[in-house]
């Protein structure tokens, strides 16, 4: 099974460019990169631009209007995903749980949805 | 042929106690347990049908699984949903091939895999204790929701959601790794327990349903310490459920309980669970509170009570979770273990705590405590407050009554 693991976080929370503490995070990020692909579980991953970069659209009466800044305005946004390839749930926990951000922010997995032809 | 009115009540109970069994195994292998359920149910009005008329099979077990993968098989083959289950189908139709007169040993008991996905973390703790009812216990939607105080609807709906999500999140049948287990079978002992306890202050089956499911366990799981021990606290505190309330419903605390009321086949069998795992030295929570309850269980009296070694117990158990209640518990023992001052010391020590203005048991013990050492107006105080706390009819009336004798 396919899962999404969608990445949220505080802006401006955990290791920052600059500090000590920002190398040995991005390191992190690309030792499990490394080993989601090599284990054969990485099927797509990606970090998102910052929050400031959002702009929602909407459509209503065949208007379309944009807005500047993302569709909620919480304080955790969403900063990247992985989509990983798991056996189940349990397994996908244990992935989640080993992506850096999850120590201070949160992992919400969702399973893909495979539509029948 | 039975008469009717035995038979029904030999199916009824067959049914019962078959159901978790068959309802695992059968989810094992459709990997569906909304379609195990659906077949299951179909097996059973089958069965209603039929063995009144034919009498009950000499496997009854292995005639309705073979009657809900039947079942199984026909849905397969006409929905379209289950078009690519054609691997499972002919899995399912071997099955069936050889399962003429079936062995109902041969049913892999799939029970435990069961109760770990029905309390997987993923789910609602409510869900959980719903879920595990329903499938591990049997309880129909109805009874569920009558011991929640739900609607059956809001149940079915809960109970619905559930079972699809552990088909669409991929929540897995399965017993966890050895590095998860203790983790995962602490929620489980947990929910089996939270079972336990919603069906002891009212009349209700849980209490019953929650020590079958603990037998389930112990049965299953034979080795872990804490399994063995929660189903020894389950029994010994279900041992004396006659004795705690009087003829109007009124309750009776345990000092002032008729010990011959008490049920000494269940404390006999769970002292005997505790003396068999104690000693393998890998003490829990429950093994402790077991501990405490058969020291009660096994006192003559109230006076002839082990105070000090119960005191002893609720301090370990209180290095292991560290809360309000427990610390009540063991101020209440210690006052009789040593002095009423010392009790109420350890009282004093939890002043800072803010869940205190609304624990009911607090001001209860404080109450008691007080009026030990003479410190009548004291005494009232708390008394007023834990009145004020108590939801509970009966508990009221006993609380009532002790504020009457000292005013």
């Amino acid at each position: 099974m396919q899962y999404m693991c969608l990445i949220y976080s505080a802006e401006g929370s955990g290791p920052q460019p600059g500090t000590d503490e920002f190398g040995p995070f991005m390191k992190a990020y690309g030792d499990y990169t490394a080993q989601m692909r090599e284990s054969g579980a990485l099927v797509h991953a990606d970090a998102l631009q910052p929050v400031a970069t959002a702009t929602t659209v909407t459509v209503r009466n065949g208007q379309t209007i944009t807005t500047d800044g993302p569709f909620a305005e919480t304080k955790e946004q969403l900063g990247g995903y992985y989509l990983l390839e798991c056996e189940n749930l349990d397994d996908a926990i244990a992935k989640a749980a080993r992506i850096p951000t999850a120590t201070y922010g949160r992992i919400e997995i969702r399973p893909i949805i495979v539509w029948d032809d | 042929m039975l008469p009717p009115l035995q038979s029904e009540t030999l199916i009824e109970r067959t049914l019962r106690e078959e159901w978790g069994r068959i309802l695992s195994a059968l989810t094992k292998s459709l990997g569906d347990l909304q379609l195990a359920e659906d077949c299951l149910q179909d097996a059973i009005t089958r069965a209603v049908e039929v063995w009144p008329e034919k009498g009950l099979p000499d496997a009854p077990a292995a005639w309705l699984i073979s009657t809900a993968r039947r079942r199984a098989i026909d849905r397969f083959r006409r929905d379209a949903r289950w078009a690519a289950r054609v691997p499972e189908l002919s899995y399912l139709a071997d099955l069936e091939a050889q399962a003429e007169g079936p062995d109902p040993e041969a049913i892999p008991d799939k029970r435990l895999e069961m109760i770990f996905t029905c309390c997987h973390p993923a789910l609602e703790q409510k869900t959980q204790v719903a879920l595990t009812l329903r499938t591990l216990g049997g309880l129909t939607t109805e009874d569920i929701a009558t011991a929640f105080l739900d609607k059956p609807q809001t149940m079915a709906q809960r109970l619905t959601r559930a079972k699809r999500k552990i088909a669409a999140a991929g929540i897995p049948y399965e017993i966890p790794d050895r590095d998860k287990l203790p983790e995962r079978l602490t929620t489980v002992l947990a929910v089996i327990y939270l079972i336990f306890n919603a069906g002891y202050s009212t009349p209700s089956p849980l209490a019953g349903e929650a020590i079958r499911l603990g037998r389930i366990m112990h049965q299953l799981m034979p080795d872990q310490a804490e399994v063995a021990g929660l189903l020894a606290l389950m029994l010994l505190h279900d041992a004396r459920r006659l004795a705690r309330s009087g003829p109007a419903g009124e309750f009776i605390p345990l000092d002032s309980q008729n010990r011959n009321r008490w049920d000494r086949a269940k404390i006999t069998e769970g002292d005997a669970l505790l003396q068999a795992t104690l000693p393998r030295g890998q003490v829990g929570p429950y093994q402790l509170q077991a501990a405490i309850s058969a020291l009660h269980a096994k006192s003559p009296s109230w006076d002839a009570t082990d105070w000090p070694q119960i005191a002893a117990l609720y301090g370990l158990l209180y290095q292991m979770q560290p809360s309000v209640v427990v610390r009540v518990n063991q101020a209440m023992a210690v006052s009789y273990a040593q002095s009423v001052a010392a009790g109420l010391a350890m009282l004093d020590g939890l002043s800072d705590d803010p869940q205190l203005a609304s624990y009911q048991p607090y001001h209860a013990a404080r109450a008691d405590l007080c009026t030990r050492a003479s410190d009548l107006p004291a005494a009232r105080t708390s008394y007023r407050t834990a009145i004020r706390l108590t939801t509970e009819d009966s508990n009221r009336r006993f609380l009532e009554e002790k504020l009457k004798n000292i005013s």
